[in-house]
């Protein structure tokens, strides 16, 4: 037998027919999350069709994307204002409901965005094949599972038969040696791959990361890495399952107990890749050398060292990236060689799929605990699931966000993307613990600079991006 | 769905690198159920004034381009979220045809489903055509999916690849999911032969 990647192993394990010249491979579909947003015209395909939904019970859906974060009702429910997402809502009740999907219903205490909840649940497993109708499902990847994003007419076609068309894609390792620095995070370590590969650099690649410095991370922190390999253009990210990886699981309301978990981890072990198993393409970084990282630009590529200067487009060689950084400098309302240490944000934003699970919350609040926000600084803290805030309560990290001045939410993917009315205005700045600074990503007009939740942390008790190794905790 | 074989158009170029989805169409206009009306939402933020009004001096908006089919974009198409209103909203907008040195994956999937081609040319040809497109609004290109081949103005054809599943399904109209559902007994079998360790429903 020859030797396999992570990658491999867990595709050639769900091949229900393998790839010819002709045909892309049909890959078997282990688990289907589903949400309110990319959903609806797969579910309507399927009744024009008269079509049932194959395995109900490899689905799940959830509501987060176009759902508010505001504080619930006397009746303790979340009030749904806007009429257009009470309406989508509805309609993913309705679907769910008629094909007999399990639905985590807003304001309910397993609701929340749909890469946070599959984990915490423990139906995130490794070697299993994973997919959702949103580009950050490479999350999972973290698990050891192959864990994509998928288009809305490959919602209907899972929902359907549970199989995927699929061309198998190259495989990239990228392997992060070292020790992390205090007050560098994953995603610090995210954002400088990215920075050095490029928005694109990953397109038609499954990453696989690896090295000393990942295998020392929490789980959460996998997943934050795992999360942003979409924004280096790799659909998928993957990290080898280990003892971290295990733990996690262990206890979880889906993890397999008693002989079935016995069996399972015997299972998981035989996944990671084998000696002298080769990836298409190497990539390498050291984390000794890394520091905290932060995005001055328009796509997630455009990251530097918080320490840097923006660059300057008349530095570039190549035309069509010097007009690139032109016209993201424009948008951002940057100067070249301006520092960004010390610049004024309006708004700090921690939460998102990337980070706000409790980990996030906790670190986040070990900087923020006796300081406040500073003064004109919106601070708005959204956990990633009602686990994840019931959790967070529990700890009192709720009461040492209040008592700073920043904003206790409601669970939901919320101004990460803007579709529920928590939006930066137009020219306002924010950092944030999200993944993505396209324009208007956080509202129209809006400005990010994306960084860790210590920079964000730092930065909303300094009311200017700040470098979270120059604070004392 | 209709096949595609073989169609002529003008272009209209976006000469921008790394044009993400967020861009083709903005979050705010995801909150619906349907593929209606999404066209109006190609490029919003780019296209509109903040009290809607069109914005004269953004290609689409000039008279000069209406009724072009063929989008000439910068590097990298299509990155960032997977939602598939992207496709729709380029559709929807009329464009047919999408070239750039190349996409990404979720985005050229997406496409491809939907009948919007996404061509990958290599960068003398992307620069050559977004040239043509400023320079004479009424220059035509025609795509061949059959040939693989975009014909340029002066007559030159330039091949792109396709995958060529994708492709078979475009000429004949068939679609991927009525393909999946043929395999049922296929799928079946590997079922009985993997017994879930995951059940949602459990
Ligand atoms: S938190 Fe942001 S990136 Fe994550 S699923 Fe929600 S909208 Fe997408």
């Amino acid at each position: 037998m020859s030797a396999k990647t992570l990658f491999e192993k867990v595709w050639n394990a769900h091949l229900v027919r393998p790839q010819t010249p002709d045909t892309p491979a049909v890959l078997y579909i282990d688990l289907h999350l589903v949400h309110e947003v990319t959903s609806p015209q797969a579910f309507t395909q399927l009744r024009e069709r008269g079509l049932k939904v194959r395995r109900p019970d490899k689905t799940l859906g959830t509501m987060d994307h176009s759902t508010p974060t505001t504080p619930r009702g006397a009746d303790g429910l979340i009030p749904v204002t806007d009429v257009q997402a009470a309406a989508q809502l509805d309609v993913m009740t309705k679907n769910c409901t008629d094909f007999g999907i399990p639905l985590y219903q807003l304001g309910t205490q397993n609701q929340g965005i749909v890469h946070v909840i599959g984990p915490e649940q423990g139906l995130t497993q490794p070697g299993m094949t994973i997919v959702c109708g949103d580009s950050h499902t490479s999350t999972h990847g973290a698990f050891g599972a192959l864990a994509f994003g998928i288009g809305t007419s490959e919602v209907a076609h899972v929902l359907a038969t549970q199989t995927l068309l699929q061309n198998q894609p190259k495989t990239m390792e990228i392997r992060v040696n070292g020790t992390l620095h205090a007050g560098v995070t994953a995603k610090d370590i995210i954002l400088a791959i990215i920075a050095k590969i490029g928005v694109g650099g990953g397109t038609g690649y499954v990453l696989e990361y690896t090295g000393s410095a990942i295998r020392a991370l929490s789980m959460e922190g996998r997943m934050t890495i795992c999360n942003m390999s979409i924004e280096g253009g790799a659909r998928a990210g993957m990290i080898a399952p280990d003892e971290t990886t295990f733990q996690y699981v262990a206890g979880k309301p889906y993890a397999p107990k008693g002989a079935d978990w016995d069996a399972a981890v015997a299972h998981w072990r035989t996944l990671p890749t084998d000696e002298g198993a080769t990836y298409d393409t190497l990539v390498e970084l050291n984390a000794d050398d890394l520091v905290p990282m932060i995005t001055y630009g328009t796509n997630p590529g455009m990251g530097m060292r918080i320490t840097d200067r923006v660059p300057d487009p008349a530095s570039l060689s190549d035309y069509s990236a010097k007009v690139a950084l032109d016209k993201a400098l424009t948008y951002m309302g940057l100067q070249p060689n301006e520092p960004l240490l010390g610049k004024k944000v309006d708004v700090v934003f921690i939460g998102s799929c990337t980070n706000s699970r409790i980990g996030d919350l906790r670190e986040a609040a070990k900087f923020i605990q006796g300081r406040k926000v500073a003064d004109g600084v919106r601070v708005m803290v959204v956990p990633g699931s009602q686990r994840v805030k019931a959790q967070a309560e529990a700890e009192g990290l709720d009461r040492i966000f209040r008592e700073a001045g920043a904003e206790w939410r409601e669970a939901g993917c919320s101004m990460c993307i803007a579709m529920n009315g928590d939006q930066l205005a137009p020219g306002q700045y924010a950092v944030s613990t999200s993944n993505r600074n396209f324009e208007g990503r956080q509202g129209k007009g809006g400005r990010t600079f994306l960084a860790s939740p210590l920079t964000a942390a730092a930065t909303a008790v300094a009311g200017v991006v700040t470098d979270p190794r120059t604070v004392t905790v | 769905m209709e096949p595609i074989k073989r169609f002529g158009g003008s272009m209209v170029a976006l000469p921008i690198n790394d044009i993400d989805t967020d861009q083709i169409i903005p979050a705010r206009y995801l909150k619906v159920t349907d593929k209606a009306g999404l066209g109006a939402a190609a490029f919003s933020d780019w296209r509109y004034n903040a009290d809607g009004t069109p914005k004269a001096d953004f290609p689409l908006n000039q008279p000069q381009y209406q009724g072009a089919k063929v989008l000439i974009a910068g590097h990298n198409f299509g990155c960032g979220s997977s939602r598939e209103h992207a496709p729709w909203a380029l559709m929807g907008a009329g464009i047919r045809a999408v070239v750039s040195t190349y996409f990404a994956d979720i985005f050229k999937g997406n496409s491809l489903k939907n009948g919007l081609l996404p061509i990958i040319v290599d960068e003398p040809t992307q620069q050559q055509l977004i040239s043509l497109a400023q320079e004479d609004p009424t220059a035509e290109v025609v795509v061949d999916l059959e040939a693989q081949t975009l014909t340029l103005p002066d007559g030159r054809a330039v091949t792109f690849p396709v995958d060529p599943f994708s492709r078979y399904c475009l000429l004949n109209g068939v679609d991927q999911l009525g393909f999946l559902l043929g395999l049922d007994d296929e799928a079946k079998a590997y079922e009985s032969a993997h017994p879930a360790r995951v059940l949602t429903t459990a």
